[in-house]
């Protein structure tokens, strides 16, 4: 299985203070990563080195051809801001030199009405903003989506739809997919290894061996309260 | 009413920088460098003292100190992480205190404000360019000035060259000031630039609203004010101004 992604001996410094350090891992195609840690841990500072938006030290290998699909952690928009969904979608779709059907396609994925495209992003709820923001990564057809808490925001139908959305574009089309989550069910049940970022316990591997009580107590500082469902009915 | 030659490149000039100026403005307005706008354009003010003393056309010293202004903000902002409007404060005081040791005192008020004199055939045709690849680069890079306004992440993701799009933005802002200074003065055109821009982002509800709106106030004000001031023989510069502020308050009442 070829890599869509290769990360070797990542630094990340901000003055002094050194916020990743000499991180590897390896991302194989139509796999999914998901990062856990502790708030500090620098999740999200990993995501800006990879899609290139900070400085940083040591090597990353994207696959040729890899079109990155990103949905940033919450934004902060201003209300009055005359930008609306739909200039944003169109603008991604002139970028990405995307049709209008690609845009009605990935606002039917993650479940977004477009009448709701015609107010000013500033007002929309967190949730619909959340859903807009997906839609954008969508659009283009991105075969490697970085997701930081995509689900933040969103209530549980939606979160229900933004999963079975990712599980289709990933069997449908071999999207690697890499999120950040602090929802351990999920993770556990979605991805096919995990990477934990932790200045002392950094830690790699399945859902299976990472996400054990001994391994989240020394990552979070602290007994994490967390139960396998087993949905298999094994 | 007929005009002369002289008056009417003069007025297609200042009708094409408006257009210029009612778009760049909105993506200054949007990007939060309302007060940095009129901080750059005194950067311009060493370039006129510099090119007065060189006698050489004011314009052309205003324009060379402007982007040589617009990069050194790009660059400091780059390296050092500091914001846009801190470096720009910093810049233009120095570029102020330069500007006003080696300018006197009636080619000062001049360059502040704006004077009258006729066109030279080199200020016109650079003015016409200029403004022409202004307008070109604002409506060629709006959708990328777009997605980077809700996140420079995503831009990033989306293919565009951040980095590269800041600086060129800033040139154009600069171009667009430079444009002006030789109608306005330097103190009136940061105004030309935000005004019409604040103005159609309390109405616009989308971007082309946006755009179209400010286009409106800037090329409305400048028509408006050109008229008047040579009803009463006066300089063009203040009377634009006033009447695009005239819009503005009441566009409030909208």
């Amino acid at each position: 299985m070829t890599n869509a992604l290769q990360v070797e001996h990542l630094a990340v410094r901000f003055g002094t203070k050194e916020v990743i350090r000499d991180l590897s891992f390896a991302v194989p195609r139509g796999s999914s990563l998901a990062i856990i840690g502790p708030n500090g841990a620098g999740k999200t500072i990993l995501f800006k080195a990879l899609i290139g938006s900070i400085p940083y030290e040591g090597t990353i290998r994207w696959a040729a051809g890899t079109r990155i699909g990103y949905v940033p952690q919450k934004l902060d928009i201003e209300r009055d801001l005359p930008i609306t969904g739909r200039d944003f979608l169109r603008a991604k779709a002139a970028l990405a030199k995307a049709s209008d059907s690609d845009i009605a396609s990935a606002l039917a994925l993650v479940g977004l009405e477009r009448p709701m495209l015609s107010a000013p992003i500033g007002t929309m709820s967190g949730g619909q903003f959340q859903r807009l923001l997906v839609a954008f990564a969508l659009v283009g057809k991105p075969n490697f989506l970085l997701l930081d808490e995509p689900a933040a925001g969103i209530d549980e139908p939606g979160q229900e739809i933004l999963d079975t959305t990712i599980k289709r574009l990933q069997k449908e089309s071999d999207v690697t997919v890499m999120l950040i989550s602090h929802d351990l069910s999920v993770v556990y049940h979605y991805a096919t290894a995990v990477l934990c970022l932790s200045r002392t316990h950094p830690c790699f591997g399945t859902p299976q061996t990472v996400l054990t009580p001994d391994t989240l107590r020394n990552l979070y500082g602290t007994a994490v309260d967390f139960h396998v469902h087993d949905h298999s009915g094994n | 009413m007929s005009m002369t030659i002289p008056e009417i490149s003069a007025l297609a000039l200042s009708l094409t920088m408006a257009v210029a100026a009612g778009l760049v403005g909105c993506f200054a307005v949007m990007r939060r460098m309302t007060l940095a706008a009129d901080a750059i354009s005194h950067i311009a003010l060493p370039g006129i003292g510099v090119a007065l003393l060189l006698r050489i056309n004011p314009m052309l010293g205003a324009l060379a100190m402007l982007m040589l202004g617009a990069v050194l903000i790009w660059a400091l902002e780059r390296q050092t992480g500091i914001t846009t409007e801190t470096v720009t404060g910093v810049v233009f005081s120095v570029a102020l205190a330069i500007g006003s040791m080696i300018t006197s005192g009636d080619q000062l008020i001049e360059a502040l404000f704006g004077g009258p004199g006729k066109l030279s055939i080199l200020e016109l045709s650079l003015g016409l360019l200029g403004s022409a690849a202004v307008i070109l680069f604002i409506l060629r890079a709006r959708n990328s000035l777009v997605v980077a306004l809700v996140s420079p992440e995503i831009a990033q993701t989306s293919g565009i060259n951040v980095a590269r799009m800041n600086l060129l933005f800033l040139l154009a802002f600069a171009l667009t000031i430079a444009l002006g200074v030789r109608f306005l003065g330097v103190l009136l055109m940061g105004s030309l630039i935000i005004i019409p821009a604040a103005t159609a982002r309390h109405l616009a509800r989308n971007l082309f609203g946006m755009l179209a709106i400010s286009v409106a106030v800037a090329v409305v004000s400048t028509v408006i004010g050109t008229y008047a001031a040579s009803l009463i023989h006066r300089e063009t510069g203040p009377f634009i101004i006033t009447i695009a502020g005239g819009i503005f308050f009441l566009s409030l009442l909208a």
